[in-house]
C-alpha cells in the first residue's frame, strides 16, 4: 500500500510540476488545486491501468476520485480487488 | 420576470469582487486609426491622451497601412460590404479564392481554406479530422482557443510539459495504440514570446507516425527569414501537416483566419468544420486587404527586419535596466511581476507616462506568472522605444522591483 502511494506520488512530481521548489503530500488536492489539469488526467489513468494492469471505466475516473495520491490509490485498490 | 433581482445580485456581487482584487478587465476607448501614437480615451469620459501602444498585435505596422486601406476600399466597391452567407451557400467570391491560392503559396502548403477568425479554424479543425480512436497531445500552454478546440473533439487528450521534447516523446510512445495520434503547438506562444522546436517535433512526428499541428497566429508574416513563420524558421517548410494562423495580428490585423496544410485535411475541414459550415465568410473588404498585405510582404521583408532591430533595442534595453523578462528573441516581450494587482497598478502607471501595456494575470496567464505583455512593432521608430524604455524604468522605481530577482519581488508584493 505504502509502496503504491509513493509510486503514484513520484509520477505526479515527474509528470505535472513544472517548480521544483514545489512539494505535494499525498492529501494534496490535484484536480481542485490546479496541479492536474483535465487533459492531463488522461495519462495519469493510462499510466495506472498499464502498471497495474487494470481497467478504469471512464466513469470512475472522475475529477473527484482523481483529486488526491490518497484517492488514486483507494480507486486503484477498488480495481485490484474486482 | 426570470432575470430576478436575487439573480441580478448574484451577478452584482461577482463583478464587484473582481473590482475590489483589482482584477476587473476594462476597455480603453481608441479614437483613431491603429498605429504606434494613438489618441485614447481612459477611464470612459476622460479627455483624449496621446499614448505610444506596446501591446497590439501590429507586428508588421500594417493595420493602417495606406497601401492596405486603399486596397480594402478597393474591394468595398467593387465587391460589396458583406456576403450575407456561409462560404458554401452563396459566400464565395473569387477573391475568397484568390487568398487562399496566396495563403497557400506563402506559407509553404498544399492547401488552404479560410475561417472567420483562428479561433474559429481552432474550433473547428479537431472535431473536423480526428475521432474516438485517435489522441491529440498538446503542448501545455496552447492557446485557448486550441484547448476549446479541443474540448469539442471526440478523440483523447493529453499534454506535454513545455516544450519539452523527451517528455513528448513518452507520451507518443504511451499512446502508440491509437489510430491516429496529433502532436499540437504553438508556433510562437502568446504569452510568452517564446519558439516551439518545430525540427524537433518535425523527427518525433516522423518517428512514431504523427501529425503535426501548429498554431502560428503570432509567427505568420515575419517570423523566420522571409516571415513565412516558425517553420521557416526552425527549416521544416512543407513538414507541418496542419497551420492555422489569423489575418487579425500581423497580416494587416482586421479579422478572419484560416487552416492550411494537407489537401485532405483541408477538404476534411471544408466538409465538417462546424465554423466554416455555420459563420459567414470573410467580408469581401477584409479579403482585399488581406490580399495587398501578401503582395506587401512578397515584394521586401524590409518591415520584417525593422521588426527584428525593434525587437532587440527592446529586450536589451529592459535587460539592462533590470527587469525580469521570459527568454525568447520575437516581438513578445513579457515583463515579468508575478502579482496580479502589482501587474495593474503598473499598467496604470505607465498609462500616465504616456505608455499603453497591459497587465495579463490569471487565467490568462498561470497563477503567480502576471505580466505586462509588450509587443514591438516594425510600426515603432526609436523615439517611441526610447520614451517607453524610460516610462518602464520611472515605473519600476516607484515600485522598486529594478535588479530585483522572481523571488524578491514575490516576498515584496506576493504571488
Amino acid at each position: 500500500m505504502e509502496e503504491m502511494k509513493d509510486i503514484v506520488l513520484q509520477y505526479v512530481i515527474d509528470e505535472y510540476l513544472e517548480d521544483p521548489d514545489e512539494e505535494i503530500t499525498y492529501e494534496t488536492p490535484l484536480i481542485s488545486g490546479g496541479i492536474v489539469d483535465s487533459f492531463s488526467m488522461v495519462s495519469l489513468k493510462r499510466f495506472l491501468e498499464n502498471k497495474y494492469k487494470i481497467s478504469i471505466p471512464d466513469e470512475d475516473a472522475s475529477p473527484e476520485a482523481f483529486d488526491s495520491v490518497n484517492k488514486i490509490v483507494s480507486l486503484v485498490n477498488r480495481f485490484l480487488n474486482k | 420576470m426570470a432575470y430576478s433581482e436575487k439573480v441580478r445580485q448574484m451577478f452584482q456581487g461577482t463583478l464587484q469582487g473582481m473590482q475590489n482584487d483589482g482584477l476587473f478587465k476594462q476597455e480603453r476607448f481608441i479614437h483613431s486609426s491603429q498605429a504606434a501614437d494613438i489618441e485614447v480615451e481612459f477611464p470612459t469620459g476622460a479627455s483624449l491622451k496621446k499614448v505610444i501602444n506596446m501591446c497590439a498585435n501590429n507586428y508588421l505596422g500594417l493595420s493602417s497601412h495606406p497601401d492596405v486601406v486603399k486596397a480594402a476600399h478597393e474591394g468595398l466597391d467593387t465587391r460589396g460590404y458583406g456576403m450575407s452567407s456561409v462560404r458554401f451557400i452563396c459566400g464565395t467570391q473569387d477573391i475568397h479564392k484568390e487568398l487562399e491560392r496566396k495563403i497557400t503559396e506563402f506559407l509553404g502548403t498544399e492547401d488552404t481554406i479560410l475561417f472567420p477568425s483562428c479561433m474559429d479554424a481552432n474550433a473547428g479543425v479537431f472535431e473536423a479530422i480526428l475521432g474516438s480512436e485517435d489522441v491529440m497531445i498538446s503542448d501545455r500552454l496552447v492557446h485557448a482557443s486550441i484547448i476549446d478546440g479541443m474540448r469539442l473533439c471526440s478523440a483523447m487528450h493529453d499534454t506535454f510539459k513545455h516544450s519539452d521534447m523527451a517528455h513528448l516523446e513518452s507520451k507518443l510512445q504511451l499512446h502508440s495504440d491509437k489510430r491516429l495520434k496529433m502532436v499540437i503547438t504553438d508556433g510562437v506562444f502568446s504569452m510568452d514570446g517564446d519558439t516551439a522546436k518545430l525540427d524537433e517535433m518535425v523527427a518525433l512526428c516522423e518517428k512514431y507516425d504523427a501529425m503535426l499541428f501548429v498554431d502560428d497566429s503570432h509567427s505568420s508574416g515575419f517570423i523566420g527569414r522571409t516571415g513565412r513563420g516558425t517553420h521557416e524558421h526552425c527549416g521544416v517548410i512543407g513538414k507541418i501537416d496542419i497551420i492555422t494562423t489569423t489575418f487579425g495580428k500581423a497580416l494587416g490585423g482586421a479579422s478572419g483566419g484560416c487552416v492550411s496544410g494537407r489537401k485532405e485535411l483541408v477538404e476534411m475541414c471544408r466538409q465538417k468544420a462546424r465554423p466554416y459550415l455555420f459563420s459567414n465568410t470573410i467580408a469581401p473588404v477584409v479579403v482585399a486587404g488581406v490580399l495587398r498585405v501578401l503582395d506587401i510582404l512578397s515584394l521586401s521583408i524590409e518591415r520584417r527586419d525593422k521588426l527584428e532591430k525593434n525587437t532587440e533595442f527592446w529586450r536589451k534595453g529592459l535587460l539592462d535596466a533590470g527587469f525580469v523578462l521570459k527568454e525568447g528573441n520575437t516581438p513578445i516581450v513579457p515583463v515579468m511581476l508575478f502579482n496580479a494587482k502589482l501587474s495593474q497598478d503598473f499598467s496604470r502607471d505607465l498609462f500616465e507616462e504616456g505608455i499603453y501595456a497591459v497587465g495579463f494575470f490569471f487565467p490568462v496567464v498561470p497563477q503567480g506568472q502576471a505580466r505586462i505583455r509588450t509587443q514591438i512593432s516594425a510600426g515603432h521608430d526609436m523615439h517611441h522605444l526610447e520614451k517607453a524604455l524610460n516610462a518602464f524604468i520611472k515605473v519600476g522605481k516607484k515600485y522598486d522591483i529594478l535588479g530585483k530577482t522572481k523571488k524578491e519581488i514575490v516576498d515584496m508584493y506576493g504571488m
